[in-house]
C-alpha cells in the first residue's frame, strides 16, 4: 500500500488523538494569543453601555447543557457587564431545562456583583409555549409568568413594581441555543413591539444572524466561544471563554492540517494513476 | 362534522392571530391574548401525554424484552426516580444547600449532554479529513473558504497576521469578515426570503383550510 493511501485510509483514533492533543495541551499551558473584538460583538457592547443606569433588561436565556459550554461564559460575560452598570435584569426561558443553569449563573454573578435577588434581578423560570409565550410575555410579563422559578407571585417582587409588558423594557438580549431562539424572537417580539435586541448565540448558528445584524434588527451579535471571549476583553474580565480560545485556535489549525495532509494523499494518488476510492 | 369542527377552529384562530399582528385595537387584543393563554396551557398539558407515550413505547420493550431493552429499563428507572425526587422534594435549592433534583440535573445530566455535543469536535475532524477533498472547483472553493473562516474566527489569525505583517484589509480575520458580511450574507438573506415567503403560503394554505394534512388520515380528505 502506498504512503498515500496509507494516508488516506488512516485509522480515524489518531486523528482524534492530534485533536485532543491540540485542544488539551494549550489548557494546561496557555499561549496567551491576542483577542481583537470585532464589530458585532462591540455593537452590542456599546448598546449596553448606552443604556440609563438602572435600565430593565430581559434576559432570554434559551439554551440546554448541550450548548452550555458556549453560552454560559457569553452568558456570564454580558450578565457581568449589565450588573455593572446597574441594569434591572429579568429573566426567563422557553426551554424546559435552562432555568437551573440559567439560576446558576445569575446567583454566581449576582453575588460577584453584589447584586439582589428580586430588586435587581429575578429568574421567572420556563413556560412552555415557545412563540406563543415570546408574544405574551411581550404584552403581559405577569400573566405569561404568575410565578417565578422559585414559586413564589411575579408582582410580589421590588424589581417587578414598574414593570408591566415589554414597554417597559430597554433591551432584549437573548442567549440562544437553538429553537426556539433568536429567530423567533425577532419575527414574533423584535419587529411586532419595535424592541432594541441583541442576541449571543452558538457559533453554527451565527452566520444566520449576519443579515439581522446588518439590517439593524440586531443591535449586537455575540456568536461562539470567540465572541465570548471578544465580550470579555470588552469588558477587561478574562474567564472561561478567554482560556478556551488557546484550545480552540490549536483545535482549528490541528483541523486545517488535516485536511491538508488529506488533500496532499488524495493528489499524490491521483498523480500516480489511480483516481477511484483508496 | 369531524372535519368542520377543526377546519373552523383553525380559520377562526389563525385569521384572528393574523388580524391581532396589525390591529391594536383592544378588543382583538384582548381576545388574542385570552387565546394565547388557552394555547399555552393545551401545549402544557401535552407534556403528559409525551410522558405517557414515552412510557408506554419504552414499558412494551420491556416486557416483550426486544433488542436493547436494558436502555429502555434504564430510561424507565432515570424517569421515574427523578420525577419522584421533584414531586417528593421540589425542585429549587433550600436554604443554600442544593437540592437532590437541582443535584441529579446539574452534576449527572448536565455534564453527560455537554460530552456528547463535544464529542462532535473529534467526528468533525474526522469528517473533514475524509470529505474536504479538492476534486472539484467548487470543492477547492469550499475548502479555502473553510480554511480562511476557521483562521480568521480565532485568535491565532491575529497572531499570524502580525507575524506575517499583512495589510489591514488582508488579514484572516478581514477576509473572514468579509466572507460572512458578503457572500454569506447575501445567500443567508435569499434563503430567509424564501423560506419566509414559503411558509406564508403555506400558513394561508391551512388557515384557509386548503391544506388539511394536519387533520390526519379521517379529515385530509377532501
Amino acid at each position: 500500500m502506498s504512503l498515500a493511501t496509507r494516508l488516506e485510509k488512516l485509522d480515524r483514533r489518531y486523528l482524534f488523538l492530534v485533536i485532543l492533543l491540540a485542544v488539551l495541551l494549550p489548557l494546561l499551558n496557555p499561549l496567551g494569543l491576542p483577542i481583537e473584538p470585532t464589530p458585532k460583538v462591540i455593537g452590542l457592547h456599546k448598546a449596553i453601555e448606552a443604556l440609563p443606569e438602572g435600565s430593565v433588561v430581559y434576559f432570554a436565556t434559551d439554551w440546554d447543557p448541550s450548548a452550555a459550554p458556549e453560552l454560559v461564559p457569553m452568558a456570564q460575560a454580558t450578565l457581568r457587564h449589565l450588573f455593572r452598570r446597574n441594569m434591572k435584569v429579568i429573566c426567563g426561558t422557553t426551554w424546559p431545562t435552562a432555568g437551573p443553569l440559567a439560576e446558576n449563573v445569575l446567583r454566581e454573578i449576582g453575588d460577584e456583583c453584589g447584586k439582589t435577588y428580586g430588586e435587581d434581578y429575578v429568574n421567572l423560570g420556563f413556560k412552555e409555549g415557545r412563540e406563543v409565550v415570546m408574544v405574551s410575555i411581550a404584552t403581559d410579563i405577569a400573566n405569561a409568568y404568575p410565578v417565578d422559578y422559585h414559586g413564589k407571585p411575579t408582582t410580589s417582587y421590588p424589581i417587578m413594581a414598574d414593570v408591566k409588558d415589554f414597554q417597559d423594557v430597554a433591551l432584549l438580549l437573548n442567549i440562544s441555543g437553538g429553537y426556539p431562539g433568536t429567530k423567533e424572537w425577532l419575527q414574533q417580539v423584535q419587529r411586532r413591539f419595535g424592541m432594541k435586541m441583541g442576541t449571543c448565540t452558538t457559533a453554527v448558528s451565527e452566520p444566520e444572524y449576519v443579515p439581522n445584524f446588518q439590517s439593524g434588527q440586531l443591535v449586537g451579535l455575540v456568536g461562539g466561544l470567540a465572541g465570548a471571549a471578544e465580550y470579555e476583553r470588552l469588558i477587561d474580565t478574562p474567564g472561561t471563554a478567554t482560556r478556551g480560545m488557546d484550545a480552540q485556535s490549536l483545535g482549528h489549525l490541528a483541523i486545517i492540517a488535516l485536511i491538508i495532509v488529506s488533500n496532499v494523499a488524495f493528489l499524490l494518488r491521483k498523480r500516480s494513476g489511480k483516481s477511484g476510492p483508496p | 362534522m369531524r372535519r368542520e369542527v377543526p377546519l373552523l377552529f383553525t380559520v377562526v384562530f389563525g385569521l384572528l392571530m393574523i388580524v391581532d399582528f396589525f390591529v391594536p385595537h383592544p378588543f382583538i387584543a384582548d381576545w388574542a391574548q385570552r387565546f394565547r393563554d388557552w394555547a399555552i396551557i393545551i401545549i402544557a398539558a401535552s407534556f403528559f401525554l409525551g410522558v405517557a407515550n414515552l412510557v408506554k413505547i419504552n414499558l412494551h420493550k420491556v416486557s416483550r424484552r426486544e433488542k436493547e431493552w436494558p436502555f429502555a429499563a434504564a430510561l424507565l428507572g432515570s424517569l421515574f426516580v427523578t420525577l419522584f425526587l421533584g414531586l417528593a422534594f421540589g425542585i429549587a435549592d433550600k436554604g443554600g444547600i442544593r437540592g437532590v433534583f437541582n443535584s441529579i440535573f446539574l452534576y449527572m445530566y448536565t455534564p453527560m449532554q455537554a460530552t456528547m455535543f463535544s464529542l462532535l469536535a473529534f467526528y468533525i475532524a474526522s469528517a473533514a479529513f475524509r470529505s474536504f477533498r479538492v476534486r472539484s472547483f467548487e470543492a477547492t472553493l469550499l475548502a479555502v473558504t473553510a480554511v480562511f473562516v476557521m483562521i480568521g474566527r480565532v485568535p491565532v489569525g491575529n497572531a499570524m497576521s502580525d507575524a506575517l505583517n499583512l495589510p489591514d484589509g488582508l488579514t484572516f480575520a478581514s477576509v473572514q469578515a468579509w466572507i460572512m458580511d458578503f457572500p454569506n450574507l447575501a445567500a443567508k438573506r435569499a434563503i430567509l426570503i424564501g423560506a419566509a415567503l414559503g411558509a406564508i403560503a403555506t400558513g394561508l394554505k391551512i388557515v384557509l383550510g386548503i391544506e388539511r394534512n394536519y387533520l390526519g388520515e379521517g379529515g385530509a380528505g377532501k
